[in-house]
């Protein structure tokens, strides 16, 4: 059987370094599988998140060789094995042990946008009536799972840090599910541009890049509410009427 | 107890997927301060991975369905072992349930005339499930996170429960520790919400998650709660087979639901061959008549593909051990045919079951559009639990509630697909609701400092040992690889017995469990500390199918193939002896109210 070498980060906040681990791997192996097998072997208390291993819940993101993915959808046959496999964790959230990241920040951000405001409901029995034409655009960032991929990546978070500044790409899509559903009657457009930072986002569209469910997070979620933010407040026929309201 | 960092609620919620974030949203409209501890991040618990949808009989493709046609399909999918009061709770509040999610921002898919969609499952009359494409689970945990995450709800995130804790025969809170930093925190709360789902980590093949470990049913259990029906482990008749390291993952019924077929490697729809008499009269003779029937025809009966997943998973483990399966070990499943039917098939199946698509390409290099899968049953679902009252859900130890998957009742000896996200909304809510009447009504129990000191000196003990002692990884293997051999799809009385002695065995060897390292985040540790509650649900698993001689639903016993009279009659109840010793005793089954007996009649 064949073996590979994996180069794990571990440590906590303080201090950690890479070791090298090797192992055996077999056909159809993921990243997880070969992570999981070093820590049922080699280093039982190696620290890693996972839940479904079927690219479904966003729990095992890391970066390998230097890219955000999940573990367990990266097939060892797609990386180069004659040198060793890098896994470290996700650089813009802080380190707790090993692989695994303090990810706490982005539910603290996500209850600060406003939750849905239904509209009345066109029906007797309370429901609503929309066609599948209406829900097809929400329905694509409803696809997300919450990885954090997107997070990880934007160098508005990575590099420059300004984690309470801007919401990040995640909750720019999840604002566009909330603005873009039919029922729905709440209007974020000042938080977008004040608290949630929208103006921050100069759509590198590294964030699509690296989603995992292939969420065109830029063009199709970003784009529209930066437009939506820029009509209302940027907008000089708009801004003339106001004058004269 | 100065060691203890304490958290007081009114109703602390275990576990956050669909069944605890549907009670903790319900405890907290009612007023009461709540609290829920989930073993990994909010979103990410077992309820995300459901791709089908969920049962409710609205009606809106096919209006001749309503809450007596789902509720008698669900007995007839039971074999009658389910609880009938259960059974009609759940069919009649279904419909409200899943309507008020699309308030909370659910999007599901749509009819031509903009009204929720419903699709064909196996053991549903009618087009019923409520879905998103193939990831309906996501949206329903999703949908129920931000809900709650708004209504005030404490998460505890990445928290475990050790222990029950009781003063006297009330439970009055949890000893957990918080997965970070490996500290103790206590939870008093007036009431106390089981929902941790399922047991399907006891099984080397399974769709489940890590944290399927059987904790609710053991902590209820060591708690003195009765259990339900444990004998009744269901296997999804589809997981996928290759490559090894995909093995178990979930192929939804939803491919079948959407005209797949299953063949053997001669290319025989087998599932032709061996029709149960009691769904003789509603299943399709002739492929056409099948795929009309997945193309919504009314006057189609459905394909065998779709009878219950008890018969299918028994159909393909014959097919395989016939040597007829795949190359594998499995048999094909084929979806890719229907571009004999249809012109833009690989469109059509794209937008139908994107996450099976993508799931294929990504892990197994097929394209199910163009050729057929691979898949062999997997371990899937636990339709036994803790035995509750079927309108409050309590247990038998007061203040001590249990709803979804950890619960027992509705779905008797087998559950039909899509019964399993309807059953947590329901019950849910349930236990949500009279969880927080009880806390209304009663008034703090005493914390039990013995208990707790005890529970928390003996969750340390690995750390004693250190890494000289056994590895925990190396006992939960041996105990999977066991209970997949001897106590699997096809159960006979010898095998079992083989089981009971390894449990036996590695029971001994847990005990002197050792793991390296210090406290934070040490995955070691916390599987040693699960082996307590898979080795206590592996052996009430193995004791209730001794017991029950006789094959019928989930339960399938070589030695006793055929389905008995006398055995329909009873249900399995399994408590903790005084000696501390499973105690596994036939009662009754609940009989149905005469009403209920003619709802059944009608629709045969």
């Amino acid at each position: 059987m064949a073996s590979a070498t994996f180069r794990i980060w571990r440590g906590d906040a303080s201090v950690g370094e890479f070791r090298d681990y090797t192992t055996e791997i077999s056909s159809g192996m993921v990243v997880l599988d070969a992570v999981h097998k070093i820590q049922a072997e080699q280093a039982n208390d190696l620290a890693v998140r996972w839940n479904c291993k079927a690219g479904k819940c966003g729990s095992c993101s890391a970066e390998i060789n230097g890219r955000p993915k999940l573990m367990c959808m990266t097939r060892l046959n797609t990386l180069p094995l004659d040198q060793p496999v890098t896994v470290e964790p996700m650089k813009t959230f802080p380190l707790l042990k090993d692989l695994v990241t303090d990810v706490s920040w982005n539910y603290r951000v996500k209850e600060r946008i406003e939750y849905i405001k239904p509209r009345k409901p066109d029906a007797p029995d309370g429901t609503w009536r929309m066609y599948q034409s209406d829900v097809d655009r929400v329905q694509e960032f409803r696809k997300c799972i919450e990885c954090f991929l997107c997070q990880d990546v934007c160098h508005v978070l990575r590099d420059h840090r300004l984690h309470d500044k801007f919401i990040g790409p995640r909750f720019l899509v999840h604002a566009a599910a909330l603005e873009m559903n039919p029922i729905d009657s709440a209007d974020r457009l000042q938080d977008l541009r004040e608290s949630c930072g929208i103006g921050y986002c100069n759509i590198t569209k590294c964030c699509t890049k690296v989603c995992p469910e292939e969420i065109k997070i830029t063009d199709n979620a970003i784009i529209p509410l930066k437009e939506r933010v820029v009509d209302r407040y940027y907008d000089p026929l708009t801004r003339l009427f106001r004058v004269f309201r | 107890m100065a060691e203890y960092q304490i958290h007081e609620y009114d109703v602390l919620v275990v576990g956050a997927g669909g069944a605890g974030l549907r009670a903790a949203i319900e405890a907290s409209a009612a007023g009461v301060t709540t609290g829920v501890v989930t073993k990994s991040l909010l979103g990410k618990a077992h309820t995300v991975m459901a791709e089908g949808g969920m049962a409710a009989a609205m009606g809106n493709v096919d209006d001749r369905d309503n809450w007596r046609v789902h509720f008698a399909d669900t007995m007839r999918g039971g074999q009658y072992l389910n609880n009938p009061r259960m059974a009609e709770i759940h069919a009649k509040e279904a419909p409200a349930r899943v309507k008020e999610l699309e308030a909370w921002g659910a999007m599901f898919d749509r009819t031509k005339d903009g009204r929720i969609l419903q699709r064909n499952f196996g053991g549903h009359r009618y087009p019923r499930l409520a879905h998103v494409g193939d990831r309906t689970g996501l949206e329903m945990i999703r949908t129920l996170q931000d809900h709650g995450v708004h209504r005030g709800i404490q998460f505890h995130m990445e928290t475990t429960v050790v222990t029950l804790l009781k003063d006297g025969d009330r439970c009055v809170g949890t000893l957990a520790y918080d997965r970070e930093r490996g500290r103790f925190l206590v939870f008093h709360a007036k009431a106390v919400v089981l929902a941790t789902g399922g047991i399907g980590r006891a099984y080397q093949i399974t769709s489940n998650s890590w944290e399927y470990t059987g904790d609710g049913h053991s902590l209820a259990y060591h708690a003195g709660a009765a259990l339900l029906d444990m004998e009744f482990v269901q296997f999804h008749p589809t997981g996928m087979v290759w490559p090894p390291s995909v093995r178990g993952i979930l192929v939804t019924e939803g491919v079948r639901g959407e005209g797949g077929v299953l063949r053997n490697k001669e290319g025989r729809r087998f599932m032709f061959d061996d029709i149960p008499a009691n769904y003789k009269s509603q299943t399709a003779d002739n492929p056409e008549e099948g795929w009309r029937y997945t193309q919504g025809d009314k006057s189609a009966r459905r394909p065998p593909e779709l009878l219950t997943r008890d018969h299918v998973a028994r159909c393909i483990n014959r097919e395989v051990k016939a040597g007829r399966g795949s190359p594998h070990g499995g048999v094909f499943l084929d979806i890719a045919w229907i571009k004999e039917k249809l012109p833009n098939s690989a469109e059509h199946i794209k937008k139908k079951l994107p996450s099976m698509y993508h799931q294929f390409k990504q892990l197994a290099d097929i394209d199910i559009t163009q050729e057929p899968m691979e898949i062999r049953p997997t371990t899937h679902y636990m339709m036994g639990g803790v035995r509750v009252d079927a309108d409050t859900q309590m247990s038998g130890v007061a203040g001590l509630f249990a709803a979804g998957e950890c619960g027992a009742g509705l779905h008797g000896a087998n559950r039909l697909g899509g019964n399993s996200l309807s059953d947590l909304l329901v019950f849910g809510k349930r236990a949500g609701e009279y969880a927080a009447q009880f806390a209304k009504e009663h008034s703090a129990g005493a914390l039990p400092k013995d208990q707790i000191d005890a529970a928390a000196r003996a969750a340390l003990e690995p750390f004693e040992r250190g890494p000289s002692g056994e590895n925990p990884y190396a006992i939960q293997y041996e105990l999977q690889e066991s209970m997949q051999k001897l106590v699997g799809i096809v159960r006979r009385e010898e095998e079992m017995q083989q089981a009971l002695e390894i449990i036996e065995k590695l029971k001994r060897r847990a005990a002197k469990a050792g793991v390296s390292g210090n406290r934070e985040y040490n995955n070691g540790w916390h599987t040693a500390l699960d082996l307590s509650n898979l080795l206590t649900v592996s052996e009430i698993v193995t004791r209730a199918a001794l017991e029950r001689k006789e094959s019928r639903g989930a339960q399938f016993r070589d030695d006793y193939p055929e389905k008995s009279e006398e055995w329909g009659q009873y249900n399995l109840r399994i408590e903790k002896a005084a000696d501390g010793s499973v105690r596994v005793e036939r009662i009754p089954v609940i009989p149905m109210a005469e009403e209920m007996k003619q709802v059944v009649e009608e629709q045969k």
